[in-house]
Parts: structure tokens; sequence; C-alpha cells
């Protein structure tokens, strides 16, 4: 029997879940057990689980380090951020410690600790308050970074994340909190390295993450209804990227399009398109493709924002170009009711 | 020399310290402070050899605090350190042979030659580890710390276990420190602080760092921190301090924090002196020589029966005989396959978490440094143990016995 939550419930039953099957384990980060707690994603679990589920100070790199200080003592943890951007001050833990402990120390002891971010897009968010820096998280050896599209991923994968032995960073859109989707109940894990194909396809693949893979899904049924077979692949996790999955996907399209929640150069696309063209080189059909955001900080404006982000519309526009084709984006357009700047009408601000 | 008046603010209180620690533990500081110091000179005589092929931050001059706080502390107690931790290792009951084949980049190193000198660890004495970047396991030991409060109710928790910090006072420069030190206050977690005041920061003097009359654990104590300076190079004062320390932390008064003023002798990272290159006089290097804290504690040892010339010398010879001994195994070692560049990254996804060697019950009440016993029996060439510090026959011909377990 079908079973919906929304991604947000899914994310509050997994931390949950797992604080019930690990009587030592802790979560904290700001505002975890406040009255919105953190977007409704840890609404109870002070009540359930007292002083395990805690407020801390506004200190991200202390706090990361206490996260790794109480792993290595067999205290595993779930540290929120409401920022993704909140947490750059704790790179150094994170990149420093948590990334190398196992290695640098010969594989004695590893860091089970997972940091959950949050993305935005749109709202007035700004330049510091919708970045998307999954890249840098991917690019550091010993770092496992997640990117759940679906509510059954975000507790599938949360929960793997945190029975994990090693330092996960869990990337959570703003954008995903609302939806819903069927979610097991009770202990429900999913691999943590494996893309999953949205849609089987012939034509062109398509590669996304988090909430592009929701746009990819929009654009999708435009490209059918004209006639084009895409092959949509949600890679889930950005370390380490799922290749056979992709690679495999490729050979049989010819074409592939990855679409990116960040900026365009030097992004976790970039690293795919690479891959792809050095392993796939001749079986490709035309010059792969991304999509990511301009290389400039997000701006704030509602004005400004219109052409920043990327919508289903320029997937559509780009995959009609791959495949010599134009194809008419308009009616999509037009049977959109919301605003760009929001994932839906439910969204009133203010963050 | 501005430090000299930081430095003789302090009362010598070294005769009342020693009056009032048992001579057993008085001469296993000593032995421990001599052991120290001798590996660290070996390390620096053969440096120029150029098989360790690392950096080395040594502790020469420094030893005090190493070796007070192996004393104070239980292998059960968990403790964390920075890039100059040798001693800190050591202090701990780490193993020498291991740390110098980890800085000689064998495989049987402490890190499986992935650490180099800077990245030591020994598990089995509670040593969890010491990384490079200035400040960064302060956060960490506070989280050892919090786990310890976390596990408290539970069957696994070890009574009176707290984590060891050490630091120097140019992590006190860092925000990771004030957000660990805060956390702790907060919390009141079961923290010992360990700062080392060497009055640099490689070659950074304070007075470019830290405002002008401003000391270390007076801002500490702002914190919320009870908080106490003292002369690092009195070691019997020392050990004193830090098991007041450490008992008001076991008895659950929450952090400490203890700063004590140190001096590095040789370069900050190096095996030479570097008085000529001209950050620091080498009036200001022979001050704090005239005051340096193995001589000093020997000295006053010697003086009051405590030990014997012959005690000494076979101290000497024994701490020489094991250097030998862990020198000769870090040579002789083999070094990691080519391979092992690519190991340890990840753990497997099924990997089966065990709780650190250190916390195992049996070890408890073991204190972390356990220095051999050095008998009159051992004086006579013919009964001398070869496996030093292992087997070890009873008794200086003092009226105290040499503690094997420690006092704690």
């Amino acid at each position: 029997m079908s079973r919906q939550i929304t991604f947000g419930k899914a994310i509050n039953e997994a931390i949950e879940t797992s604080m019930e099957l690990d009587p030592h384990m802790i979560c904290y980060g700001l505002g975890a057990d406040d009255p919105k707690g953190v977007f409704g994603t840890t609404l109870g679990l002070a009540g359930k689980f007292g002083p395990r589920v805690f407020d801390m100070p506004t200190s991200e790199n202390g706090m990361t380090g206490v996260a790794i200080g109480a792993a290595l003592n067999g205290v595993r943890s779930v540290v929120t951020h409401q920022r993704l951007d909140f947490f750059l001050l704790a790179m150094d833990q994170l990149v420093n410690n948590a990334a190398k402990w196992s290695y640098m120390f010969g594989g004695q002891r590893s860091v089970p600790i997972t940091i959950r971010l949050i993305l935005g897009r749109g709202w007035g968010q700004g330049p510091t308050h919708s970045q998307n820096l999954q890249s840098w998280f991917a690019h550091v050896p010993g770092l496992k970074v997640v990117m759940p599209t679906t509510a059954a991923d975000a507790k599938g994968l949360l929960m793997s994340a945190i029975f994990d032995p090693n330092p996960v960073v869990f990337l959570e859109h703003r954008w995903l909190h609302e939806m819903s989707g069927e979610v097991p109940a009770g202990d429900f894990r999913l691999p943590l390295e494996r893309a999953q194909i949205m849609n089987a396809g012939e034509d062109v693949t398509i590669v996304s993450m988090s909430y592009m893979s929701v746009e990819a899904l929009h654009a999708i049924d435009t490209l059918k209804s004209n006639g084009i077979s895409p092959e949509l692949i949600d890679l889930k996790s950005v370390n380490p990227i799922d290749w056979n999955t992709i690679l495999t996907s490729v050979k049989k399209t010819g074409r592939l399009l990855v679409c990116d929640t960040s900026n365009e150069t030097l992004s976790v696309a970039g690293e795919i398109v690479a891959r792809v063209s050095m392993e796939l080189f001749g079986d490709l059909k035309c010059a792969p493709r991304r999509l990511a955001l301009p290389d400039v900080p997000s701006p704030t404006s509602h004005a400004l924002t219109k052409t920043y982000y990327q919508r289903a519309e320029h997937i559509v526009e780009s995959v009609g170009q791959m495949m010599g084709r134009e194809i008419d984006a308009m009616p999509m357009i037009a049977a959109r009711t919301n605003p760009h700047d929001v994932p839906g009408q439910w969204f009133k601000g203010p963050f | 020399m501005n430090i000299e008046l930081r430095f003789e603010s302090f009362v010598d209180s070294s005769a009342a310290s020693i009056a009032a620690l048992p001579e057993s533990r008085l001469r296993d500081l000593l032995y421990s402070m001599k052991r120290l110091r001798f590996v660290e000179e070996s390390i620096a005589a053969k440096y120029s050899e150029q098989k360790m092929r690392c950096p080395v931050h040594l502790s020469t001059g420094q030893e005090t605090v190493s070796s007070a706080a192996g004393l104070a502390l239980r292998k059960s107690d968990l403790a964390v350190s920075g890039h100059r931790a040798h001693g800190h290792y050591i202090g701990k009951g780490g193993s020498v042979e291991r740390m110098l084949a980890e800085i000689y980049g064998k495989v049987t190193g402490c890190s499986r030659g992935k650490g180099g000198s800077m990245h030591l660890i020994d598990e089995s004495v509670g040593f969890m580890g010491s990384t490079a970047i200035v400040g960064g396991t302060i956060p960490v030991g506070v989280g050892l710390g919090l786990a310890m409060q976390v596990k408290a109710q539970s069957a696994g928790a070890i009574p009176g276990q707290i984590a060891c910090v050490f630091l120097g006072d140019g992590a006190v420069e860092e925000g990771a420190f004030y957000e660990a030190a805060n956390f702790a206050a907060v919390r009141k977690l079961p923290i010992l602080f360990l700062c080392e005041n060497n009055l640099y920061s490689v070659y950074s003097p304070l007075k470019p760092r830290q405002p002008e009359g401003r000391r270390i654990a007076d801002m500490v104590r702002a914190l919320g921190i009870p908080s106490e300076a003292g002369d690092g190079n009195d070691a019997a004062t020392t050990l004193l301090k830090i098991d007041q320390a450490v008992s008001r932390i076991r008895a659950g008064q929450g952090p400490q924090f203890l700063e004590f003023f140190a001096y590095r002798w040789r370069e900050h990272c190096g095996p030479n002196f570097d008085n000529n290159i001209g950050y620091r006089s080498e009036a200001e290097y022979e001050f704090w020589r005239a005051r340096e804290p193995v001589a000093r504690l020997e000295q006053n040892l010697l003086e009051r029966g405590i030990v014997t010339e012959a005690w000494l010398d076979e101290a000497d010879r024994l701490i020489e005989e094991e250097t030998a001994q862990a020198f000769a195994f870090a040579e002789t070692s083999a070094f990691p396959e080519a391979n092992d560049a690519f190991t340890d990254v990840c753990f497997a996804a099924d990997h089966q978490w065990v709780q650190p060697e250190g916390m195992n019950e049996a070890r408890r009440f073991e204190t972390s440094y356990v220095a051999p016993q050095i008998s009159e029996v051992a004086l006579d060439s013919a009964n001398v143990p070869n496996s030093v510090g292992v087997t070890a026959p009873p008794i200086v011909g003092t009226t105290s016995p040499t503690s094997l377990g420690g006092s704690l």
C-alpha cells in the first residue's frame, strides 16, 4: 500500500529510526530543537530523544570537530546546517580531519559523521544563502557526497549515510522538502553510490542531480510528446559517481546532457562530460553538453534570477539542438502557474 | 626581553612541590623526561642521514608537560595533539619504535607510513591522534569528551575518564580553540586543556599576535574555564598542577585549562639550532637554557637523595639501549608497498566498528606512562635485563618503591 510522505518528513524519519537503532547517536545543529525544526526535518526529535538532540553554539567549524571527536569515541552524529553557506567555516575540520582521518592514520579508525547541508535557489536568497558547492566536497578524497532527489531517496540515503563508517556530506535542496513520494516505513536504506535511471530511453542521456532532476522530469514530458526518447539518470551521489550507469547509458544513446545545480566551470557536470568524452569519444553522435549556472554569484532580485537559473525549457532546448530538432517549449511554459523563484504555490517565504 | 618579566613573576615552588610528591613519581617523571629528551636529540643527530624524510618538530626543552601529563593521565584517558607531538605521544605511553618507524616512512610505523612525524597515533594507550593543522585537534578532543558524556550512563562508560587536548600558544589564536573551549564550558565536558606557551608560532613572537599584558590563562578563564598558568620548566610543580586539574575534572567539575611556559631549543621544524637567523636572540636562548627542566629536576632529586648517581647512570643506559633498539627497528623495517598509497581512503560500508583499545576496561586504572624500574640489582651488569622497560627488578636504594602502575 502506498505510503506518501514529504521529502522533509522522510529526513525526519531517517534520523528518528537511526536514533532508535543506535542508542548513542546524537543529532545537533543550530535550531535542531527549535519550534521550526530546520524546515520540519528535526521536529519532535528532541521530545523523543531528549539530550541526544540539541542546539549548539554558532560555531560551525568547532562543532564539526566535536562531531569528529565524538565519532572517534564511538558516538555517531548527524549535524545539520540550515544553509550550506554557513558551513564554509567548517571546511578545515571536514577536509583536514574528517576526510583524512582514515588515510593519514593508516586505516585505523574512520569518522562516521553525517553533515546535512541545505542548498537554495530563488526567493532572494542571493549570493551567500544559495550556493551549490557540491563540487568542492566531491573533489576531496575520503568524503562521500550525496544529493537525493526523491522522498524515498532522502530517507534511504540518509539512513545509509548515518550508518556508513565514513564522513558523508548530505546535500538537501530546499525546493525538495515539500515534495511527496512513496517512502517505506522503518529501517530503510539505499546504497550511497548508485545512480538511478528515472526514465529509460534511447536517444539522449540526461544526467542530473537533486532539484535539477525535477526540472528534467518536466522536460522529458515535452521531449516525449515531441517523439524524442530521453534516458534520465538521477545521480543521487556525486562522490563516488556511478560511472557504470552513466557510461552504459551514453554508449547506448550516443548523446549526453548533464544538468547541474551549481556554477558551470569546474562543476560535477564538467567532470562527467570530461570522463564520458575520454572513454566514449568514438560512440558520441554529437558534442556532450552541460547545463549549469553562469559563473557569477547568485543574484538576489526577483528580476535578476529570471535568467540566472536553468529550467525545464533549457533542457528541452538543449536536447533539441543535440538532436537537430527545434522543439516548442511554449506549451510547457504556458502551463506553469508558479512564479519562477519559488518551488511551488505553497512557498510564501521568508526562507 | 618581555618574556623574562612574565617568567620571573613565577615564584620557584619546586622545593615544596618535590616535597609534596611521592619519590617514585618524581623518579618516573625524571625518567620520562630524560627518555623524551634522548629520543628527540637522537632524531636531531640522525636527521642529516636523510633517512627520516619528513618534517620533524622536536620537543627538546619542552619535556615537562608531556611527561607530567603522561603520569597524571590514565591509559584509558584519551588525548590529541598537534604538529609538535612527539613528547605528548611518548609521554602518553605511545610506542617509541612505531613512532620512529613512522618518521622513517616504514610500514611498521604507527600510521603505516601514511602520517609521518605530524600524524602520530597509538590508540592502545589512548593517544587518539595528532594532526598538522594548528588548532585542528582541539575540537576533536572536545568531541572525545562529549562522547564520554553521552555514554556516561551506558554499560561501557569508564568512570572518571577524561580527554586531554595538547595545544600551543599559537593555537589559542585560532577560532577553533574559542569554539571548542566555549562548547566544553557550556556542556561542562571532562576536558583538560594543556597549553605549552613556547612564545613563538614558527618564527612569529607573541608581540604581534597577542595583546601585551594579557595572559592566555586569564583570557581562557574569562571564557568560563578554570585556568592557571605555571612555569613549565619546574617539572614537579607542573605535575602537581596537572594532577590537581585532573582530579577536578574527574570529580565532575568540567573543563580545566593550564598554561605552561616552555621553550623549544631547536628550530621550529628540523634538527638544527636557529638562534643565528635573527628572530630570537642568543641571550634569550641562554636565559631559558639556564632554567632547563631536565637538568633542573635531576639536580633537585640528586640533592635530596631521591635519585643517586648510580640511578642516573642506569637510567641513561636503559634509555640509550631502548632508543637504539627503536631506531634499529625503524631502520630495518620494510617500507610500505607502493600500492598502499591507494588504500585506507574510505572504510568499507560494512566495517565493524570497534571501541578504541584505550577504553578497554582492563586498562582503565593504569597510568599512561609506565617507567621501567631501576634497581640496585640492575646496577650489577650481570643482572641487567635485555628487554629494557619490560622486565624490571625492584626498586632503587631509597625507601619508596618505584611505581609500576602509577599512583592514581
